[in-house]
């Protein structure tokens, strides 16, 4: 941190000082070095300290954060059907599985998944399946909740925006997303009432 | 200084003060402008123009709009039929968007095939490409303004792109959305820097014509003027060409607006957003669709938002990987060829980022992203090396008076850069 001169505008008296005195205005230069430099961090941390509340302020509100949870009334989704509801702001897909669909899902070998996860890893109840119905690709929701749209090669949701395929544990199979559909903290109540959130 | 230049004594008194008059005379009247420019050039002063025209009615737009979930959707509807000349307005600002691209987009390839970003012009080039950016978002966070369908899920697509990105890329796309998914709070912002970064696109627009001004403009013979036999003034040659030019643009303007003016809109997004559900088939607004085509085109989400990204990105080290001194294409038969290939290429990435993303057309994104890149990456920097370009015109005047002294000018080009 050495300047050489130490002080600019001293230079012209520079020249007639002595080296002793020149000594003390190198430990002088160093003294105001450091102030310099001090006050730039104490500006800076000012700075940032004034920017956070205008940055953070961008995040979610307390309201927003309040997590809300809710109640769903399954008993009436019958075997082979699925609901949506909605739940902090998303759609979450609880869908009565089919015999069919519960064994095709638990029968898959770990190696053939882009995302490997079991099934029983997945479902409270083997014969529900909750997940969040949002693609986790780039946000769209699959398609599969109704009778006659498009499942996928997989038999269970497709993603018309991107092309992602999940199973009937909706876990990805093929296509751009990168791991399986997200499953929300979620219990059973009683045997037909799940609290999700 | 230049004072006396004016014979009212006001103005006289006014620029001795403050020399906002010197100052136009110097950069708008008797600015020496290359003799030789085509009508190519007429499209900066045309982007200009637009985005005059987008921040007006942008601002009229702003007082009868209403930027909440429930009341957003219908407000734009109320300005539609109830405010007066709403409609007009909104068909302006809503076809001004896609007519800025245009002239934006043939600025740019102005740029590339004239050889514009080269020394000393790298900055100019640099900031355009900045400019480029920030309409992009511009026009993204307006797109969701009307809360349709396509606004929201265009929202919830492209505010997913960031979180591609490793470790950090949900708390970043949680904080754009200031929730857990596009909602409320998210237009809130989106109004909120919608209307803010047009202006920051002037003061770019100011850094741009600073350094124009500097050396002038690129001319499609591409060799500097060699003195003033070679310029003309600004006012009124270019003026009166850039009026002529404005002219024809508006007129194509207004047929869009009064005759098709939701051509280039879809119609998808007249139905109120619902965030329940996505519609079967989701495309951007068209001036990103070549873009759009390289995020699909990659089949990893990671590696498909860095190419996205990267497309644009590697317009800012162009001048660096085009290494050859020669700056029109004109001169360079090779790179005349590539430059068209490059065009087909970025035209067959448009229509393939509208079409839907199976089969053959997954295929040949690939193809023409992978083109895309080359071109920059592998092609210019070879053809710098291996091309040897015609013999350049000694000077402006020469070209154009048709001049025959044609020889030996490559080189005096190569020794002067």
């Amino acid at each position: 941190m050495i300047r050489s001169p130490p002080i600019k505008c001293g230079e012209g008296k520079m020249a007639k000082t002595n080296t002793s005195k020149q000594e003390d205005t190198q430990v002088d230069g160093r003294r105001r070095d450091f102030i310099v430099v001090a006050s730039y961090a104490m500006a800076g941390i000012g700075a940032a300290a004034v920017a956070w509340p205008l940055i953070d302020q961008m995040n979610p509100a307390a309201d927003t954060l309040a997590l809300a949870s809710i109640e769903v009334d399954i008993s009436k989704i019958d075997i082979g059907q699925s609901i949506t509801v909605k739940w902090r702001g998303k759609p979450v897909f609880i869908r009565h599985r089919t015999e069919d669909e519960i064994n095709t899902a638990q029968s898959v070998e770990l190696s053939q998944l882009k995302d490997p996860q079991l099934d029983v890893d997945r479902v409270s109840n083997p014969k529900y399946l909750v997940m969040i119905g949002v693609c986790t690709h780039l946000g769209c929701v699959p398609l599969g909740q109704k009778t006659g749209e498009i499942k996928g090669e997989y038999d269970g949701w497709f993603c018309p925006c991107h092309g992602s395929h999940y199973d009937s544990s909706g876990r990805i199979r093929k296509g751009p997303a990168p791991v399986n559909l997200e499953i929300p903290p979620y219990t059973f109540e009683t045997e037909s009432l799940i609290k999700i959130g | 200084m230049s004072a006396d230049k004016f014979s009212n004594p006001v103005v006289r008194w006014i620029d001795h003060r403050l020399p906002i008059f010197s100052f136009m005379d110097h950069e708008l009247n008797e600015y020496p402008t290359p003799k030789n420019l085509n009508y190519f050039w007429n499209f900066g002063s045309l982007a200009g123009v637009s985005l005059v025209i987008m921040i007006v009615t942008g601002i009229v737009l702003a007082m009868s709009y209403t930027p909440h979930v429930d009341y957003a959707f219908q407000s734009v509807e109320r300005i539609m039929r109830d405010v007066n000349h709403g409609w007009l307005l909104r068909y302006i600002h809503m076809n001004g968007a896609s007519f800025f691209f245009i002239v934006v987009f043939i600025h740019i390839f102005r740029g590339l095939y004239y050889g514009s970003y080269k020394a000393p012009r790298e900055l100019l080039w640099i900031l355009g490409v900045l400019i480029l950016l920030l309409m992009m978002a511009t026009a993204f966070m307006g797109y969701v303004l009307p809360w349709g369908q396509m606004s929201f899920w265009g929202a919830t697509v492209i505010t997913n792109l960031f979180s591609a990105i490793p470790f950090i890329g949900d708390s970043i796309v949680t904080f754009l959305w200031g929730g857990f998914s596009v909602d409320n709070p998210t237009l809130n912002r989106f109004f909120a820097l919608h209307y803010l970064m047009p202006f920051l696109i002037v003061g770019v627009v100011i850094l741009h014509l600073v350094a124009l001004h500097r050396f002038g403009s690129n001319n499609p013979i591409g060799i500097d003027p060699s003195g003033p036999q070679d310029t003309v003034p600004f006012h009124p040659y270019y003026t009166i060409k850039d009026f002529f030019g404005l002219s024809v643009f508006l007129t194509l303007f207004a047929a869009a607006i009064f005759f098709f003016p939701n051509f280039m809109g879809h119609p998808d997004n007249y139905i109120p957003a619902n965030p329940m559900q996505t519609p079967a088939h989701i495309v951007p607004e068209w001036y990103f669709l070549p873009f759009y085509a390289i995020l699909r085109a990659v089949p990893d989400k990671l590696g498909g938002v860095l190419a996205m990204f990267g497309a644009i990105a590697v317009l800012f080290i162009l001048p660096w990987l085009d290494r050859s001194p020669i700056r029109s294409g004109n001169f360079r038969p090779i790179f005349k060829i590539f430059f068209w290939v490059f065009f087909a290429d970025c035209i067959a990435l448009g229509y393939l980022g509208g079409m839907p993303a199976e089969g053959i057309y997954v295929v040949l994104s690939r193809v023409a992203t992978a083109w895309y890149f080359l071109h920059f990456l592998v092609i210019l920097p070879l053809l710098s090396v291996i091309e040897t370009p015609k013999p350049l015109p000694q000077s402006l005047s020469k070209s154009v008076l048709g001049g025959s002294a044609m020889a030996g000018a490559a080189s005096a080009v190569k020794e002067k850069v």
